[in-house]
C-alpha cells in the first residue's frame, strides 16, 4: 500500500483511475450505452492482432501474398489470428453504423456535443480508410483488382486526380510501392490518427457526459462496475461472433479469412468486388456511365457526408431532428437496397459465378502447388503461370472451346451456349478415348460434332474411319481381344499421365493387328495410318504405309506430347489431316510456352 | 423525442463523486473484471501463439535445407581437388526461408584439406567464438577470425590467446567414388562444448 501511495504521490494515478472508472451514469447503467465501448474494444483487438500479423507479414509484390499464405497455412493459429482481424474489421463497420444510428436517434449531436459528433464522423472515415487499405495487403486477386478500382476512382478527382492516384499507387504501376504505401497507411498513419481522434472523442464525451434518455430510469450509478459489466458482456458477444465467423464461415481447411490466388496483372479477374460494406457504392456507380462517374463516386457521397456534418445545425430547426432521423434511415435503407441489388445481379450473372468458381479453383490450386513445390524467389504468381493444370485450362477455354468441349464444358467449368463443332477432349489420349474412336467414332465425344460445322459437313461422320468401324466393329468382325490389344498398343504411345501400367503382351498383339489386320476385317489400320516404332523387331512397319485414305493422321507416337504439339501447331500438315483439315493452326496463335501448357494439360501432366 | 442530457450548453464542472446508492456488489465487480479480462486476453493469446511459432519443432524441421543424404552428408567436391592447404568450399542445397525455397544455393561453407595420412579434414568456416567467418592465412598457416582475432592451427586447435572457447568445429566426412561428402552442421557459438543447432 505504501508503494502505491508513493506511486500516486509521484503520478496522481489514483485520481486518473477514479476519473476513468467513476464517471457518473445518470439513470443507471443501460445496454443502450454499450456501442461506443464495443468500438473501442474492436479497435483494441485490431491493434493487438494487427501487431502480431505484422510480425509475419512482408509488404512487397513477391512476398505479401506469400507471407499471408505462410500465416494462414504454416503458422500455428495464424489462420485464427487472420480470421479475428478480418471479421473484427467487419464487426467494426456494423458497430459504427449502430453507434451512429443511436447518436442520431437520441439527438446526441445537439449542443454542446456538435464537435464530438464531428469527431465521430472523422473516426468513421478513418475506419473506412483502414478497411480499404487493409483489403489490398494480402495481395490476392480480389484485393488487387478492387483496389485498382478504388484508386482509379480517386484518379477522377478534379484537377489533382492523377497526382492523388499516383501518390496512392506509388507511381503508375501497382506493385512494391503500392503495398508499402498502403501498409504504412494501414499500420502506421491511420491507426495513429485513429488513436488521436479517439482520445479527443472520449475526452469530449467525458466532458459532456452521456446523452441520457431517461434520467429517472433507475438510481444513478457509476461506470465501474455496472456499466463496465454490460460493456464487457457486449464485447464478449462481439468477440464470440467474430470467433464463430472465423472458425465456421471462413474458407480453407481451418477457416479464417479468405485468401484468393496471388495478384496477377496479366490475369483479368471478373470476380472483383469490394468488401460487402462497400458493395452499395459499387452498385451505385453502375448508374453513372462515362463522364458522369464523378457524380456517383464523389459528388453525391460528398453531399451525403456534408449533410451528416451539418446535422447538429439542421437539428436546431423545429423539424430538423425528425429530418435527421429520416435522413439516416433513408440513407441506410438506400444502402441496403443497393447492396441487395448488387447481390441479386451477381447471383443471376453466370459470368460472375464462373469467375468466382475459377478464382476459387486457382486459389486452391496455388496453395496446393505451394505445398508441393515450395514458393520460389519470383513469388507464388509464377506457380500458376507455370502450372499446366490452370494455364492449360485457361488456354483451352480461350482458344479451343469455340469448337471443342472438355467433358462438356470449356475447360474451366463453364458450358458454352453454342453447339460444339468438334470433339470433346476430356479423355483425349486415354484408353476410353481410343476405344471410343474405334467403336463409335461419330459419337458426340469424337467426330460427331464435326457435322455441325457446315464447312466440314459429313466429311468425318461418313468418312473412311466411320465406314471401317461400321464394317468391322459393329458387325463383330473384329474380336474383343483384338480391339483391346489395339487400344493397349495406342495407349502405350500416349503421353497421358493417367494411362497407368501397360500390358506388353497386349501391346505386341495390338501392333500386329494394327499392321496386318486379320482375315475377318477389311483392311488394317496401317493401310491408312502411318506408324513407326523405334523398336520394331518383327519389322511390322518396315514397308511404308500405303495411306490409301486422305487425311488419316500419322499415328506414330499418337497422343504423345510431341505428337500433340506438332498436331496443334499445324493440323493441316500432311502428317495429320492434310486437305481434310478444318482446324486452325496454332503455331502462330500460341507461344511455345502456351502450347506446352496446353499439351501438358490435355495429357494431365501437372504436379500432383 | 429523446431527453436532453443533464449537462446544458453552460458546462458545470464534471461530477465524479460516488453516487449515493451505488449498486456495486462484489459479484458485479467480479463479473465485470472477469469478462473484461477474458475479452482482452483471447485475441492476445492467439497473437502470442503465432508469435511463438518459431519455437515449434516442426517449423525448425521444415526450415532445414534439403539436399543431403539420409545421414546428413552433402556432396562437396572431388577428392583430387584437395591438398594440404585448406580451401573453402560452398555447401550447395535447397535453401528454405519461411515460405520460400531457393533451389541449389549456398547454405554454408567448409574448409577442406588433407592431413598427414591423406584423409580429409573438414571445418565449418564459422568461428566458434561469436559466429564470424574465419579465413585461412597461407603465410601463417593458420585460420584467423577477423572479428575478435581468434586464431586456429591448420588442425583446428585454437591458439592460447584466442577469445574462442573451443577449437574450430570439425565436421565428419566420407569419400564415395572419389567425391568428398561432408556432414555439414552449424554449432552454437560462444560455448565450450560443441552443440549442433
Amino acid at each position: 500500500m505504501k508503494l502505491l501511495d508513493w506511486l500516486d504521490d509521484r503520478t496522481g494515478y489514483k485520481a486518473l483511475l477514479h476519473e476513468a472508472l467513476y464517471e457518473r451514469v445518470p439513470g443507471g447503467a443501460r445496454w443502450r450505452y454499450v456501442w461506443g465501448s464495443t468500438l473501442v474494444f474492436t479497435f483494441s483487438v485490431q491493434l493487438v492482432t494487427g501487431l502480431f500479423l505484422w510480425m509475419s507479414y512482408n509488404p512487397s509484390s513477391q512476398t505479401a501474398w506469400e507471407s499471408v499464405y505462410y500465416i494462414q497455412h504454416e503458422v500455428f493459429l495464424g489462420w485464427l489470428l487472420r480470421g479475428i482481424h478480418h471479421f473484427t474489421a467487419q464487426a467494426m463497420i456494423v458497430l459504427l453504423v449502430l453507434h451512429l444510428l443511436q447518436v442520431i436517434i437520441d439527438g446526441a449531436y445537439r449542443a454542446p456535443r456538435e464537435v464530438n459528433f464531428w469527431l465521430g464522423l472523422i473516426l468513421m472515415k478513418i475506419v473506412l480508410a483502414l478497411s480499404l487499405t487493409g483489403y489490398l495487403l494480402p495481395w490476392d486477386q480480389k484485393g488487387y483488382w478492387a483496389t485498382k478500382v478504388a484508386t482509379n476512382i480517386a484518379g477522377i478527382t478534379p484537377v489533382v486526380g492523377d497526382q492523388v492516384q499516383e501518390l496512392a499507387v506509388g507511381g503508375v504501376n501497382y506493385g512494391h510501392q503500392t503495398l508499402s504505401r498502403f501498409f504504412a497507411l494501414h499500420a502506421g498513419l491511420l491507426p495513429a490518427l485513429l488513436i488521436g481522434f479517439l482520445g479527443l472523442h472520449i475526452y469530449v464525451f467525458r466532458r459532456h457526459g452521456l446523452t441520457v434518455r431517461d434520467p429517472i430510469y433507475r438510481a444513478d450509478t457509476t461506470f465501474w462496475p455496472d456499466q463496465v459489466l454490460r460493456d464487457s458482456v457486449a464485447c464478449l458477444a462481439v468477440l464470440a461472433t467474430v470467433l464463430l465467423l472465423s472458425i465456421y464461415h471462413g474458407a480453407g481447411p481451418h477457416g479464417g479469412a479468405e485468401l484468393g490466388a496471388p495478384a496477377d496483372a496479366t490475369e483479368p479477374y471478373s470476380a472483383a468486388r469490394p468488401e460487402w460494406y462497400f458493395l452499395f457504392l459499387f452498385q451505385f456507380l453502375k448508374y453513372f456511365p462515362g463522364e458522369q462517374e464523378i457524380v456517383g463516386a464523389m459528388i453525391i457521397p460528398g453531399a451525403i457526408v456534408g449533410v451528416l456534418f451539418l446535422m447538429p445545425f439542421i437539428g436546431r430547426w423545429k423539424l430538423g431532428h425528425a429530418f435527421n432521423v429520416a435522413f439516416i434511415f433513408g440513407l441506410f435503407a438506400g444502402i441496403a437496397v443497393l447492396t441487395g441489388l448488387a447481390r441479386h445481379a451477381d447471383s443471376r450473372d453466370e459470368d460472375f459465378q464462373a469467375a468466382v468458381t475459377d478464382a476459387d479453383q486457382k486459389a486452391e490450386r496455388v496453395k496446393e502447388l505451394a505445398a508441393i513445390k515450395g514458393i520460389g524467389a519470383a513469388g507464388a504468381v509464377h506457380l500458376l503461370h507455370d502450372d499446366p493444370k490452370t494455364r492449360g485450362a485457361a488456354i483451352f477455354a480461350m482458344k479451343c472451346a469455340g469448337c471443342h468441349r472438355y467433358d462438356g464444358h470449356d475447360g474451366k467449368g463453364k458450358v458454352p451456349k453454342d453447339t460444339a463443332t468438334a470433339s470433346d477432349l476430356g479423355d483425349f489420349g486415354t484408353r476410353a478415348w481410343i476405344k471410343g474412336i474405334l467403336t463409335d467414332p461419330v459419337s458426340p465425344r469424337h467426330f460427331g460434332p464435326t457435322q455441325n460445322n457446315p464447312d466440314v459437313g459429313e466429311r468425318f461422320v461418313k468418312g473412311e474411319m466411320a465406314e471401317w468401324v461400321g464394317d468391322n466393329v459393329a458387325s463383330g468382325k473384329i474380336k474383343a481381344d483384338e480391339l483391346d490389344a489395339v487400344v493397349e498398343f495406342l495407349a502405350s504411345l500416349s503421353g497421358h499421365k493417367d494411362v497407368g501400367a501397360i500390358d506388353d503382351e497386349k501391346v505386341r498383339k495390338g501392333q500386329e493387328f494394327f499392321a496386318l489386320g486379320s482375315d475377318a476385317v477389311s483392311g488394317s489400320c496401317y493401310d491408312c495410318h502411318t506408324m513407326k516404332l523405334s523398336d520394331d523387331p518383327g519389322e511390322l512397319f518396315k514397308e511404308p504405309s500405303t495411306q490409301i485414305a486422305t487425311g488419316a493422321p500419322d499415328l506414330t507416337g499418337y497422343a504423345s506430347a510431341e505428337w500433340l504439339n506438332a498436331f496443334l501447331s499445324d493440323p493441316a500438315h500432311k502428317r495429320f489431316y492434310g486437305s481434310h483439315n478444318a482446324m486452325p493452326a496454332f503455331a502462330e496463335q500460341l507461344s511455345e510456352r502456351e502450347l506446352e501448357m496446353l499439351v501438358k494439360w490435355l495429357l494431365h501432366d501437372w504436379p500432383k | 423525442m429523446s431527453q436532453q442530457s443533464h449537462s446544458g450548453a453552460a458546462q458545470p464542472a464534471p461530477d465524479f463523486s460516488i453516487p449515493p446508492a451505488p449498486r456495486r456488489s462484489f459479484l458485479t465487480q467480479f463479473l465485470a473484471a472477469a469478462v473484461g479480462a477474458l475479452v482482452g486476453i483471447v485475441p492476445a493469446i492467439v497473437g502470442l501463439a503465432t508469435f511463438l511459432n518459431p519455437l515449434r519443432k516442426s517449423v525448425l524441421q521444415k526450415q532445414a535445407p534439403s539436399g543431403s543424404d539420409a545421414d546428413g552428408y552433402y556432396e562437396v567436391t572431388a577428392l583430387a581437388a584437395l591438398d594440404a592447404t585448406p580451401q573453402a568450399f560452398k555447401i550447395i542445397a535447397d535453401r528454405k526461408d519461411a515460405w520460400n525455397v531457393f533451389p541449389q544455393e549456398a547454405i554454408g561453407a567448409v574448409f577442406l584439406s588433407l592431413d598427414g595420412d591423406n584423409s580429409v579434414r573438414a571445418f565449418n568456416v564459422t568461428c566458434p567464438h561469436a559466429g564470424c567467418r574465419v579465413d585461412f592465412r597461407g603465410g601463417k598457416q593458420a585460420y584467423h577470425c577477423p572479428c575478435h582475432n581468434s586464431s586456429f592451427d591448420v588442425d583446428g586447435t585454437r591458439s592460447p590467446e584466442s577469445p574462442s572457447a573451443r577449437d574450430l568445429d570439425s565436421l565428419k566426412t566420407k569419400v564415395v567414388d572419389g567425391r568428398v561428402w561432408v556432414k555439414y552442421q552449424d554449432f552454437k557459438a560462444g560455448e565450450k562444448d560443441k552443440k549442433p543447432v
